[in-house]
């Protein structure tokens, strides 16, 4: 079946010309609104990076309240009035309510404005079409506009801050009622206001994400280039497959719930406002008769599978990381498959286990239970079949191997602390305490990110044709590493004795509680924490400057550099528009390393098979028709 | 650079690409009105009884519009059939037919059942003064024949300015049949067509008022779900219109001209998503006109 | 019912095509006429009185998914489409349905006494 996409035999002469003419595009539609998949890709890169650094800078400004609650921030305190408002730091010393926008503001900004765009779209923007032997995206004006749907979605949730009010500030989880009566009043505007903002912004989020989802799952059921069967994929590819379905199935009951209470907020309306509520002190006038657990309901039947989204890109990137770099195919592929399938599809049904405390009853408690002690059953498959891929193979530490094994034990801690979490009993006493903020930050910040870090070092080449800096790579991860852990591996004891988060005092009562852990209460734990996140702020500035100075000085390299086996290697680096010189085929599996009798220690995927090779999957003309 | 499998289909899955994405995007959109209609579950379990109204929306002209959308999802696949057997003033004609029975659902919400909602009103009795306002209500025969309590009393409010003016003691109102007669057993189940406001008029004391508002998506949590769902299906219906507009207008003939089947995949795509807004309407109308 | 299969690309091929796409018409028009009069038994029917208000929405949402099985599998070709949209809709399917039967489980596996 040949490629065509028209049926031009049968029109007009004058036409068949037209539709081969290749002109030059515009500086506008070639660099900003391109619809090829890999400036895409690379836009969604460097908004998602910049915006990963501005939510980490609000953290930042958390940890000093943090750690000295109620004094002055020194230099900074006094600049960010004239930026925030003067109502946020009143005398450099931070507000309760600009306090609760910078938490809310973090984890809004750092999870849908920084990790999807970087894991699930920038890198899978830039990677999968060129991993599947595709010259693009199936749908590329949808996926420019799915880019510029976020970009407008990020403009508003900054924006957010300069309003009356300030950012939402009801925590990224926007509980209702709290959420829907937040920045209300005779001084708050209607529409402009943090949390209406806030609601704004996600919509066109989600519809960023939807878009997007739909033109990923087209793409790697329609593009793949001849001989790519479903098992011949680079694991990454399945990993964004899945994450692509979690996001088209997942998001919109949030947006249901978001538009409901933007209603709510805007049109006085009550789905999740109770009857007879009061706010202090008077009756709220509207009809009641809304549920505050339907908002819970809707938000985390996303916000499970969103954590998922967050961790399978980066487990990809990882997959890919460890196959090149211990010279060795990745062990179990097919367990690895069939994990990420089954987690998608639990992390369906998992997601009551974020509302132990609402006090649903034990047949509904037993079914969440049950589900999320499985869906922890194809993770821990996941892992162990990453470590194992390292047993007997060639390892060889670069930057990207520097990043993707550490990524291991971190994402196994992350991991292993969530299943107290998994039992309602337990959770009764761990809920909402400095225990949970440690465990998913386990996940995402040494885990997921590491895999962006790892990603961005590995295929930099790809994208530039340079490579980054060696050395300050190593310089950028190890105290990126260190302080990781010293802030968040005491968070885990500070949650224990049962220090809540999003508290603004920073948890001072601990102090008078007595107990110490490690020889320090748990406040008192703070200020090292902070001074390591501070730490951690200064170590991102060498990848920073290596980012951007590699990509006009950095070492050039050949297409190839790291002597990798997928199809995007074959192509230039940078690959042109439309991608290959010529369609790649597939003829075997994507981690053919060391294979015996080779005088080269990695076998490209779309190297033919050798007669004298024993391959026992079908040939590339055998799958298609 | 040209895109395979565009037009022609993909051997190993038999489809092409934009009919795989629109059936991902549908997958989509069935989970966001999931998320709707699990909330509209939730308040109506959770209304205390007679807090849940009904006969509060005009059937007939529901009916029609059901009728309406029926009519378009039937023009626009004989639209689509036109366009694969090559026809293209057939063609044209069946997507103008699709497009004004899209136009004539909006306005017929937008101009008449809406508006008429807008105008109408509801004033929510406090439980200790039902007993007061008994010959509007009816509750002892309610409570006879083993009906839900009615709480409201509702119907054409004569002074609007009672709304915002804390002067004006007590609403003026020209009565519903429903409260005009409540002890007839014909308003014991709403009726099939629409009777306006009688003009009896009553008056009703603020003071004995739990809460008064027009029937607006404030007034309860059944008309917040009505008008949000029915106004996010209006948009997909207004979206559809204008997706079709597109594609029926003469820019479209120089796509069939190019590649007939190019457009003929695109009206079907179209028709998919318009199948999709009428099947959600289906079950929307009974569950609010309805039941 | 099947769907019209795609186009040939042998011009001479059309005359049959097109032949073979009128038979579907009369499906259509048939399936039409078939919303509308359930569509009127829907409105009838809700004025029918089956004891329990419970028992009305059943059968209304009984004769809603007829109507809707009717639109999906004949106007939408559902009935003859592929393997993979069919896997597609199923999950799909299996988690709307999760998220109202988990939900309506939630609201009624309450400890407290309403």
């Amino acid at each position: 079946m040949d490629a065509s996409t028209s049926l031009e035999t049968h029109h007009h002469p004058g036409a068949h010309g037209a539709e081969h003419e290749h002109h030059e595009l515009g500086w506008w539609r070639k660099y900003i609104f391109s619809t090829d998949h890999k400036v895409i890709g690379i836009q969604y890169g460097l908004c998602g990076l910049v915006f990963l650094f501005f939510g980490f800078s609000l953290m930042m400004l958390m940890r000093w309240q943090l750690a000295y609650p109620g004094q002055a921030l020194p230099v900074i305190g006094k600049l960010l009035p004239y930026i925030f408002g003067p109502g946020t730091m009143p005398d450099g010393k931070m507000a309760p309510d600009f306090y609760n926008s910078l938490g809310a503001m973090h984890g809004t900004i750092m999870i849908f404005l920084g990790i999807v765009p970087v894991a699930f779209a920038a890198f899978g923007n830039f990677v999968v079409p060129l991993q599947i032997g595709a010259p693009d995206m199936t749908f590329p004006k949808v996926n420019a506009a799915s880019f510029w749907a976020f970009a407008v979605g990020g403009v508003i949730m900054l924006t957010s801050f300069f309003v009356p009010g300030g950012a939402a500030k009801s925590g990224w989880t926007s509980y209702t009622p709290l959420a829907d009566i937040a920045d209300k009043g005779p001084n708050y505007n209607v529409i402009f206001s943090g949390q209406t903002l806030w609601l704004l912004g996600f919509i066109f989020l989600i519809t960023s994400s939807l878009l997007g989802a739909v033109n990923f799952i087209t793409t790697i059921i329609q593009l793949r280039a001849k001989g790519l069967t479903w098992m011949r994929l680079p694991f990454f590819v399945w990993a964004q497959f899945v994450t692509a379905f979690l996001l088209l199935l997942a998001f919109p009951p949030l947006e249901a719930a978001i538009v409901m209470q933007f209603m709510d907020r805007v049109a006085a309306t009550s789905f999740f406002l109770p009857s007879g509520l009061v706010v202090n002190g008077a009756a709220v006038s509207v009809s009641g008769g809304g549920n505050p657990l339907l908002w819970q309901h809707l938000f985390w039947f996303l916000g499970h599978p969103e954590v998922y989204v967050l961790i399978l890109p980066a487990m990809g990137i990882v997959a890919e990381i460890l196959a090149n770099n211990s010279r060795k195919p990745l062990w179990g592929y097919k367990s690895l498959v069939f994990s990420v399938l089954v987690i998608g599809f639990l992390s369906f049904v998992v997601w009551a286990h974020h509302m132990w405390l609402t006090g649903m009853g034990t047949a509904v408690s037993a079914f969440f239970q049950t589900t999320t002690l499985l869906i922890s059953i194809p993770s821990v498959i996941i892992l162990s079949a990453f470590f194992i891929s390292l047993w007997g193979g060639s390892i060889r530490f670069t930057v990207p191997m520097l990043f993707a094994t550490a990524f291991l034990p971190m994402f196994g801690i992350g991991g292993l602390t969530g299943i107290p979490l998994a039992f309602n009993s337990a959770d009764l006493y761990l809920h909402d305490t400095y225990y949970v903020i440690a465990h998913f930050h386990y996940i995402v910040a040494p885990g997921t990110i590491f895999g962006l870090f790892a990603g961005i070092y590995y295929w930099f080449p790809k994208a530039t044709g340079r490579k980054m800096n060696d050395f300050w790579g190593k310089v950028h991860f190890w105290p990126t590493l260190i302080c990781m852990n010293v802030i968040f591996l005491p968070m885990f004891l500070q949650g224990m004795i049962g220090m809540h988060r999003r508290w603004y005092d920073g948890g001072q009562g601990w102090t008078l509680s007595g107990d110490h852990v490690w020889g320090l209460t748990g406040f008192q734990w703070n200020t090292p924490i902070s001074w390591a996140a501070w730490t951690m702020g200064l170590a991102q500035i060498p990848f920073i400057i290596n980012f951007f100075w590699s990509i006009k000085h950095g070492k050039k390299v050949n297409d190839n550099p790291w002597e990798a086996t997928t199809l995007e290697w074959t192509a230039p680096s940078p690959p042109p528009h439309g991608n290959f010189v010529t369609t790649p085929i597939a003829y075997r599996g994507p981690y053919e390393y060391s294979l015996p009798g080779r005088d080269r220690d990695f076998t490209m995927q779309n190297e033919p098979v050798e007669p004298r090779e024993r391959v026992r999957r079908k040939t590339p003309e055998a799958v298609l028709v | 650079m040209e895109i395979p499998y565009t037009v022609s289909t993909r051997p190993d899955t038999g489809l092409w690409n934009a009919k795989v994405g629109i059936w991902l995007f549908l997958a989509s959109e069935v989970m966001l009105f999931g998320g709707l209609f699990s909330a509209y579950i939730f308040l109506r379990l959770d209304a205390p009884p007679g807090m849940w109204p009904h006969g509060l929306l005009n059937v007939p002209v529901g009916t029609m519009n059901t009728a309406i959308l029926i009519l378009s999802s039937v023009t626009v696949v004989l639209a689509w059939a036109a366009l694969k057997m090559r026809r293209y003033r057939a063609y044209w004609w069946y997507m103008l037919a699709t497009i004004l029975c899209g136009v004539i659902f909006l306005t017929v919400k937008l101009v008449y059942e809406w508006p008429q909602k807008f105008d109408h009103f509801g004033a929510y009795i406090k439980p200790e003064a039902l007993g007061k306002y008994e010959q509007y209500l009816g509750n002892e025969h309610a409570a006879a024949k083993g009906l839900p309590p009615r709480l409201e009393i509702t119907g054409h409010l004569h002074n609007r300015a009672a709304l915002t003016d804390p002067n004006i003691k007590e609403y003026e109102v020209y009565l519903d049949p429903v409260n005009a007669d409540p002890t007839n057993p014909a308003m014991d189940r709403p009726h099939f067509l629409y009777v306006p406001p009688t003009h009896k008029l009553a008056p009703i004391e603020k003071e004995d008022v739990e809460r008064a508002t027009m029937f607006l998506p404030t007034h309860s949590a059944y008309f917040a779900s009505y008008f949000t769902i029915t106004g996010l299906h209006g948009m997909h219906v207004l979206g559809g219109v204008l997706v079709f507009i597109y594609m029926w207008l003469p820019v479209s003939k120089k796509l069939y001209q190019r590649n007939p089947e190019h457009l003929a995949n695109r009206v079907e795509v179209a028709g998919l998503f318009w199948h999709f807004v009428d099947l959600i309407w289906i079950f929307v109308f009974p569950l609010f006109y309805l039941l | 019912m099947n769907n019209p299969p795609d186009v040939s690309q042998d011009p001479k091929e059309y005359e049959e095509y097109a032949h073979n796409v009128q038979k579907h018409v009369r499906g259509y028009l048939m399936v039409g006429a078939l919303l509308l009069v359930f569509t009127g038994i829907t409105v009838a029917l809700s004025y029918v009185d089956f004891g329990a208000r419970k028992a009305n929405i059943a059968v209304a949402m009984l004769v809603a998914t007829l109507k809707a099985s009717m639109v999906a599998a004949i106007f939408m070709h559902l009935a003859a489409e592929k393997r993979l949209i069919y896997r597609i809709l199923i999950f799909t399917g299996f988690f709307v349905l999760g998220l109202f039967w988990l939900i309506y489980l939630a609201w009624y596996d309450y400890p407290v006494v309403r």
